[in-house]
């Protein structure tokens, strides 16, 4: 099978055009983030060196989870619901070069918004809080995590929101359902930032291993769950 | 994310009406041939016709949307494709244009066999209007036929962009938002990016559905432009005037295919040829008027001064009639064949239906 490249750049220019004029995705992409970015500056700047946890920027891989499934859980259904699903359908589009199209429209403008904020998280630490925390919040170990990891986590949520697009009826349930299957995602992150599990270098390769077959694994299933007939036809 | 990597690198690595008397109607013979290809046709595949459809059933578990539909499509023909609501009109669309696999049945697709693996080649020799324009309203006119000149792999997308912006007459509108425009120039707006893969045959789903008479003429119009460029046209309407007035021949569907054939075929098929005679008083005596009277198969009353007359050849019959009227000393108001549009025919086969069902 070959991939058209044309057909998945389509797709892909397609839904950033529309993320840029669908207000309610600019506002979900816009805080999301909020929400990741406030609690780690608040315990940053509230304490004193030595006395907080030191993966805390872990917590930020959160955005990297959350914010691609919102708009990964409208991909389909929110197509199906304007009606134009069935003319894309009707087209020599291939459903993995449709799916690839989506996915990287979701991909993209999330590692942007993840890389982004965590260049500004880092940038104000250093330039604000007390350099004994900033020197042991900002490290080597934590900066390479979240170049790999985000990806990673995004590529998951992402597989995840689609299926469960191709599954739902009503944009919002997706929408919904798709940041509660993220949760497992940043509740590990979380866990892992504030101390609850030690962050390793075993652990750290073990869950990129994890994520890796998971992502090939989603890519495999959403595949099989976007069938035309069902999607045009309503039947289960 | 494995895949994702390993697209992107490889991309990176390769960059750049009601009849007087009815007689036994003929058996109906529901593949009927298509009629001779028109110049300038946009066949692809001589010989064959543009669309072949054998048997064709499609049921969803116990449903049935359609059942043993056969049916042959000339090249460069417009074929209408009538029936009620829920008659399996659409189904059947999206089963020819591979949206939908069929139950059992066979197709032959713009010359290419229907099956999953030719999906994507057919759907890239046809294009589908849906009954819904389905365009991304937040996108300009310019931006959805991008989209879709990318996804039908067009060359010379902005060319291509351009000329099927000029076919609908909305040149000066690609960058108005779609949202912003009536529904009658968004159904041109999905008619032009209908043409943007060239099609050899293009489904028009109910194309003038829910629009103004206007805006339909305006439709109208555009199918006629478009017949006169030779390209196929399956179109799916339950407007009986529109396919009388677009369609080369017509097929009725309910569930099953009732009957094809060309409009005036189907008249001729159903209702026996007849007169209508007007006249100031009743007739004292109608039967001596009318009995014997060359052409003349009987005659029934039609109203109070009426007069329903079957007749083997109008063209014959008629002169006698009005002789025979002038003869008997009756005061003629008019003598004239009596017309049966696509209508009665139509509404006489779901009546059939009806009719049986409820046995």
């Amino acid at each position: 099978m070959s991939i058209s490249r044309r057909h998945v750049r389509a797709i892909f220019r397609k839904e950033l055009r529309e993320y840029r004029h669908n207000g309610s995705i600019v506002w979900t992409m816009a805080v999301i983030p909020l929400i990741f970015i406030l609690p780690a500056l608040i315990h940053i700047f509230g304490v004193a060196a030595g006395s907080g946890p030191s993966d805390l920027l872990l917590y930020m891989l959160g955005i990297p989870a959350l914010v691609p499934s919102v708009v990964a859980a409208y991909s389909v259904v929110g197509e199906r619901q304007q009606g134009t699903l069935e003319p894309v359908l009707t087209t020599p589009v291939r459903r993995e070069e449709f799916l690839l199209g989506k996915a990287l429209a979701a991909l993209v403008p999330s590692l942007a918004i993840a890389y982004g904020v965590y260049v500004v998280v880092v940038a104000c630490v250093e330039l604000f809080a007390d350099p004994g925390v900033a020197s042991e919040v900002v490290r080597w170990p934590e900066l390479l995590a979240q170049l790999v990891f985000s990806p990673l986590l995004a590529s998951w949520s992402i597989w995840v929101g689609i299926a469960i697009s191709t599954r739902v009826g009503e944009a919002r349930v997706a929408q919904q359902l798709g940041a509660l299957a993220s949760f497992p995602s940043v509740l590990v992150a979380a866990l892992i930032a504030f101390g609850a599990i030690p962050a390793s270098l075993g652990l750290a390769v073990g869950s990129a291993v994890l994520l890796l077959l998971l992502n090939g694994l989603g890519w495999r299933i959403t595949s099989a769950a976007f069938q035309r007939e069902r999607l045009i036809s309503g039947t289960r | 994310m494995y895949h994702l990597i390993s697209w992107l690198i490889r991309n990176w690595r390769g960059r750049r009406a009601a009849a007087p008397a009815r007689p036994a109607r003929p058996a109906v013979r529901l593949v009927t041939a298509p009629p001779p290809v028109p110049p300038g046709s946009g066949g692809e595949v001589s010989g064959s016709p543009a669309l072949s459809v054998n048997g064709l059933t499609k049921r969803f578990g116990d449903r049935v949307a359609f059942s043993d539909v056969s049916f042959e499509v000339g090249h460069g023909e417009v074929f209408g494709f009538l029936g009620p609501n829920g008659a399996g009109k659409t189904t059947t669309v999206r089963t020819l244009g591979t949206l939908f696999a069929p139950t059992s049945g066979s197709a032959t697709v713009a010359g290419l066999p229907l099956s999953p693996e030719n999906g994507a080649e057919i759907r890239r020799r046809i294009a589908i209007m849906p009954e819904s324009p389905g365009l991304y309203l937040r996108l300009s006119v310019a931006e959805n036929l991008e989209c879709f000149a990318d996804l039908y792999d067009a060359p010379d997308p902005r060319d291509r962009i351009d000329r099927a912006l000029r076919a609908v007459h909305l040149a000066d509108r690609a960058a108005d938002p779609c949202g912003g425009l009536s529904k009658g120039l968004r159904q041109r707006v999905a008619l032009a990016r209908a043409l943007l893969s060239d099609p050899a045959v293009l489904f028009l789903d109910e194309p003038t559905a829910g629009l103004d008479p206007v805006a339909a003429r305006d439709v109208h119009e555009l199918i006629d432009e478009l017949r006169q460029r030779g390209i196929t046209i399956f179109l799916t309407t339950h407007r009986l005037e529109e396919a009388e007035r677009l369609c080369d021949r017509v097929a009725i569907l309910n569930r099953t295919l009732r009957t094809v054939g060309r409009p005036e075929e189907l008249r001729e098929r159903m209702f026996a040829k007849s007169l209508t005679v007007r006249t100031l008083a009743p007739l004292p005596e109608p039967d001596r008027v009318f009995a014997g009277l060359p052409a003349v198969e009987g005659w029934q009353q039609d109203g109070a001064q009426g007069y329903a007359i079957a007749v083997s050849d109008p063209r014959i019959a008629a002169p006698a009639v009005t002789r025979a009227l002038v003869e008997a000393g009756a005061d003629v108001l008019s003598v004239g064949e009596s017309r049966h549009s696509l209508e009665d025919v139509y509404l006489e086969l779901i009546d059939e239906d009806e009719e049986a069902s409820r046995r």
